[in-house]
Formats: C-alpha cells, sequence, structure tokens
C-alpha cells in the first residue's frame, strides 16, 4: 500500500482556508471523502472544529459510519467540536416561492455566519461542510442563481474567517445541461476538486472505483502549478485505503 | 450470492428485548449495521439485494416505455405487504387504483408446488459446466412452512389474491390524478407513514408505499419537474424516520436526463427494467434461455444506510423469467456457448462494462 497517498488528499486541506469540491455519480458516492473528512477534522490530536449542513442523511447515519472509523460524534457534538445542522425536512412550501426561498437561505446563512464565530472564539481552524448542493438547490426549489449567491456568501466566509468550505455535489446532474451550469461556477470558486469516478471496466470487489484530485494550486504560496493526481480506492468499513492503479498486492 | 459469506467472528451480537420480538413479526428481519430488511416480494430480488428492500429506504424503479414490466415489481411489493398484513399505500395514475387490487397476484402454497426445483424437467443426463451455479442452488432444502410466517413468498401470477387480504385492510388507494399539485398527496403519505413510527420502544408494523408511475403524463403535476423532486425528497426524509419502505416507479424516458439523474441519487435502492425484443436472432444466439425470458432487471444502487461500505454486486443485469408462466424469478445472465464453427467471440451482454471517461492512468 503506497503510503504517500492518502497525504495528498489530506494536503488538499492543508493550509486552512480552502475550498474543496466533491463530485460524484449515481454510479460512485462520493459521501466516503467527506467521512474522511470529518474524521480528520475532528482527530482528537487537534481542536479543530467542523460545522455540518446535512440535507441529505440523518446524524444517526454519520454517527454509525464515523464510530466504525474510530471517531464518536456523539461527543464531538457534546464538546461543541461538531456543530450539526440537520436540514433534511428544510424546504420553502408556499406561493410566493421566490421570497421564501430566498428567507430561508438567508436564514440558514446567518446560522452558518453565526456557528463560525461562536467557534472561532478560540482561535482554530474551522471547516464547513455541506452534504450535498443538490438536494439544497431541490429545498429552494431549484432556484440555482440563489444557491449560487448562497455559495458565495460561504466563500466570503473562508476568506473572512479562515475556514474551509468542503461542497459535495453531482456532477451527472448537470452534465447535460447548458454551460453556464452550477457545477461549473462552482467547480471554478473551487481551490481543490476531487471526482469520485467508477472504474471504466466497472464493478470489482476490490477497487471501488477511481479519484482524481485537481489541485490547483492558488494558494499563492510556494506552489502555483496546478496538481492532478489519480488513484484508486477501496471503501470498507474502518478505513478507505486509497492506492495508485496496480500497486495493491 | 452463493459466494459473498460474511466472515463469521468469535463475537455474537446481544439482541436486545425489543429487537428480540422482530423475528416474531413476519415479514421483517435483522439486517446489518441496525438495519432491518423487508422482503419485495420476489425471492430472488431479496437474495440479490443482500436480504430485501432496507426499513426506511426509498426504492426507485425506472420503467420502460416498451414493455410493463415494473408492475411485476410493485404487484409482487403490494401483494406480499397485504399478505403479512401489513399497511399499505398505493398511489396510481389510473382511474381507479382500488380495482387494481383485484389483479395482485397470490401466494403459492409450497406444499402444492415444488417452485424451486425449476432444473429437474431441464436436461437431467448432461450437465453443462458453465451453468453450474445454477445447481448449487438446488441444495438450499425447503422445508415446509406456514405460508404466513414465510419471509417472502412465492406469487402465482395468474391466480389473483384472495379478497380476504385487502378488504377490511388499511389500504390507502390514491389517484395521482386528483392532486393538482402534490401538496396533498404528500400529506396523505405523511399521514399513512406517522401511522409507522420508529421508536426503540414498541415496533410495529412495517408499512408499504408503492407509487406507481409518478410523473406519468395523466398526472397535472408531470412538468413540474421540481415540485416531483420537493415531493420525492420529503418522503424520502419522512420515510427515514418511520419504519416503512416506498416503491417508486417513474418513466425516465419522459423526462429530461438532468431530472432523472436527480431522481436516481435521491433513491437508496435503484433499479431499472427493460424489454426484450421479441424474435432477436443476435440476442438468441448471445444467451441461453433467451426464448423464455420477458425482460431484464438491472440493480444500479443498492441502499447504504448507516454504512459507507458499497454493496458490490457478482451481476447486476437479470434476466427476468416466468417460471410456468406463473411465477417470477430472475436469473443471471449466461452466456451461450461461443459456436466454434464462427470465428468471432460475441461480448457477454451481462458484463458490466461502464462507459465513463477514462482515468488519467487507465491501463
Amino acid at each position: 500500500m503506497d503510503v504517500q497517498v492518502p497525504n495528498l488528499l489530506d494536503d488538499a486541506l492543508g493550509g486552512g482556508g480552502r475550498v474543496v469540491l466533491i463530485e460524484d455519480c449515481v454510479e460512485t458516492s462520493g459521501a466516503f471523502v467527506l467521512h474522511h473528512f470529518l474524521k480528520r477534522s475532528l482527530s482528537p490530536n487537534s481542536s479543530d472544529a467542523v460545522i455540518f449542513l446535512s440535507f441529505s442523511q440523518p446524524f444517526s447515519h454519520y454517527d454509525r459510519i464515523l464510530r466504525k472509523m474510530g471517531c464518536n460524534l456523539v461527543v464531538r457534538r457534546d464538546n461543541k467540536r461538531l456543530l450539526f445542522f440537520d436540514l433534511l425536512m428544510l424546504n420553502s412550501l408556499g406561493r410566493e416561492e421566490e421570497k421564501t426561498s430566498e428567507d430561508l437561505l438567508l436564514s440558514l446563512y446567518e446560522k452558518v455566519h453565526k456557528a463560525v464565530e461562536i467557534c472561532s472564539s478560540p482561535a482554530r481552524n474551522i471547516t464547513i461542510i455541506i452534504d450535498d448542493v443538490s438536494l439544497l438547490e431541490v429545498a429552494v426549489n431549484c432556484l440555482s442563481n440563489m444557491v449560487l449567491d448562497f455559495l458565495h456568501y460561504c466563500y466570503s466566509l473562508t476568506a473572512e474567517f479562515g475556514c474551509s468550505l468542503i461542497t459535495l455535489n453531482h456532477e451527472d446532474i448537470y452534465s447535460s445541461l447548458d454551460k453556464s451550469s452550477l457545477i461549473l461556477q462552482m467547480e471554478y470558486h473551487a481551490d481543490v476538486v476531487i471526482k469520485a469516478e467508477p472504474l471504466s471496466t466497472g464493478l470489482a470487489t476490490d477497487v471501488h472505483g477511481q479519484l482524481t484530485v485537481i489541485d490547483k494550486g492558488l494558494g499563492g504560496g510556494v506552489c502555483n502549478s496546478g496538481k492532478i493526481c489519480n488513484f484508486q480506492f477501496r471503501i470498507k468499513d474502518n478505513q478507505i485505503e486509497y492506492f495508485y492503479p496496480g500497486s495493491r498486492t | 450470492m452463493a459466494g459473498n459469506k460474511p466472515r463469521v467472528g468469535s463475537f455474537s451480537r446481544n439482541f436486545t428485548a425489543a429487537s428480540n420480538t422482530i423475528s416474531q413479526i413476519p415479514g421483517l428481519k435483522h439486517g446489518p449495521n441496525g438495519t432491518m430488511f423487508l422482503s419485495s416480494g420476489i425471492l430472488d430480488l431479496d437474495k440479490i439485494l443482500g436480504g430485501g428492500f432496507t426499513l426506511g429506504s426509498l426504492v426507485m424503479v425506472m420503467e420502460d416505455p416498451e414493455a410493463p414490466h415494473h408492475m411485476l415489481l410493485i404487484r409482487n411489493f403490494m401483494s406480499q405487504g397485504l399478505v403479512h398484513n401489513q399497511p399499505l399505500l398505493y398511489a396510481s395514475p389510473a382511474k381507479d387504483p382500488r380495482g387494481f387490487l383485484g389483479t395482485l397476484p397470490s401466494p403459492m402454497f409450497s406444499k402444492d408446488e415444488k417452485s424451486r426445483d425449476r432444473d429437474a424437467e431441464q436436461e437431467k443426463g448432461l450437465r453443462i459446466a458453465w451453468q453450474y451455479k445454477k445447481y448449487f442452488e438446488e441444495q438450499n432444502s425447503e422445508f415446509q412452512r406456514d405460508e404466513k410466517s414465510e419471509y417472502c413468498n412465492d406469487f402465482d401470477l395468474r391466480k389473483p389474491l384472495e379478497r380476504h387480504f385487502y378488504s377490511g385492510q388499511q389500504i390507502d388507494c390514491i389517484r395521482l390524478e386528483d392532486s393538482a399539485d402534490l401538496t396533498t398527496f404528500h400529506d396523505r403519505c405523511s399521514s399513512f407513514l406517522s401511522q409507522t413510527p420508529r421508536n426503540d420502544r414498541n415496533i410495529t408494523c412495517p408499512g408499504r408505499i408503492a407509487i406507481q408511475s409518478l410523473g406519468a403524463p395523466q398526472c397535472d403535476f408531470a412538468d413540474k419537474e421540481c415540485d416531483m423532486l420537493s415531493f420525492v425528497r420529503s418522503l424520502k426524509n419522512t420515510i427515514r424516520s418511520s419504519n416503512a419502505v416506498a416503491v417508486i416507479t417513474f418513466p425516465p424516458s419522459l423526462f429530461s436526463p438532468s431530472f432523472s439523474k436527480r431522481l436516481q441519487h435521491l433513491a437508496d435502492t435503484l433499479v431499472s427494467v427493460k424489454a426484450i425484443p421479441d424474435e432477436d436472432k443476435e440476442l438468441a444466439k448471445l444467451l441461453t434461455g433467451y426464448q423464455d425470458m420477458v425482460g431484464l432487471l438491472s440493480v444500479h444502487k443498492v441502499a447504504r444506510i448507516n454504512t459507507q461500505v458499497p454493496t458490490i454486486l457478482e451481476a447486476t443485469t437479470f434476466s427476468m423469467k416466468l417460471q410456468k408462466r406463473r411465477s417470477l424469478i430472475l436469473e443471471c445472465l449466461n452466456q451461450a456457448p461461443i459456436d466454434g464453427s464462427s470465428g468471432s467471440s460475441y461480448a457477454s451482454s451481462g458484463s458490466c462494462t461502464g462507459s465513463s471517461k477514462t482515468g488519467a492512468l487507465d491501463f
């Protein structure tokens, strides 16, 4: 097993204040990357905080998964290291669709802003995770411009507070749409894009798919050139194995 | 699923008293990661999915406009629920959804028919090695059980369900045509699901929701894609916190690809059915048993609740056959032996070659 490879995924979040976009498709779900980042941010060695906006799964789902990976979300939530927003039932029911969607997103942004302020009082790295953006779109009646505005506000938070933003979206929803789709805008704004795809040869029990990490290197430091890495993964209950094709024994 | 035996460790699960009662409720069984399974009504599908439909999940079936095979899935699903006395909500765009109940299949008595030994009639003398997997299944012995307590019944599609199963039962039939927008329909689903809440103390009987052809042209809301998405999303979230399973069939050919993909992402378990053209000589040469097949069933996604590990199936496409024109069986596709006289080799249509973009380091 290649020991360097997991660091690739971790290096992506290196300095803090980065925007990460995870793309996946129906055949291969990218949720495991979220679990990886969640575990990494909530590791016992650090005091980092995570603000989790969940539109797709309830807290119990993540709790069970992370517990098998060795991270107790209930304890972290009690210690205020994890702020979990269960937004599954969030929607704008009402005749005046535009008004209520806007209010919805505004109040959501206020909550996030307040959460970031609370978390940043002992200075530490904050990560905002959104799972997933396509369901946020459905919640506001598919007004993708509003979702884009909301995301812009979140991007500004990364600049203001130095927190990281990790979002998940489904690339195959937008592949048939016209050019100025939401996913393209999100890709443009992201510092790191992680794509989870199936293998072109089909299903396999030992390799569950491939990850392509595109690091634009916009951190402004030493590394200005972008890096593209491609490696394969296998998902297990307690960990995720990453390896270059053919290097698994 | 013969090859996928889970590793048995030395630890055994300590079931609480409440969960012990689950085994006494017919139609429920324990699944991995604290989930429970409900039968789909089709024995082979239960095996393929690893036990059945996960309680609290949303199952979506993609229809094929050329053939009504999704009806087979819906019928078996509903019948299984009625046989087990489970509350059912059925919605369809038809004029008389209640009448549909009369067309549901009846369970076969295992005493009368030996439905499992399919191969007895087949070639007894010569056993062809490449079909040996079929014969392994025979080793699972059948023991007599009362039909009610069986987790999954074998349904006879030619015999209609007896009246006593669906009269006087908690069955809600809804005409999709009536709901101009989906809010009334959604409210009815919510009130149905409140009958089967999920809590640890007492396990109530699980409920089933079957929605046929959501978005069919007869419905007024068929062109309001976003409303339908909101509805499915709310239904999915409500189901997660209740003891029920919802099966929704929809016609992807009538929707925009983007909308269809969104629905596919919303599904916990995703399955599609396809028609098989009659008298297709190419397919007949490619597959064995082509004449008996009525359609193809593909499994695209299997529910992953409380776990991140994907379920990798040995095969994703199965042929749907009507055994003795009565019961639905799903079989792996078997490639016909390559005829020695013709030089070229055929690609197996059971293979799972995805058409994704090639990665940068693809071999």
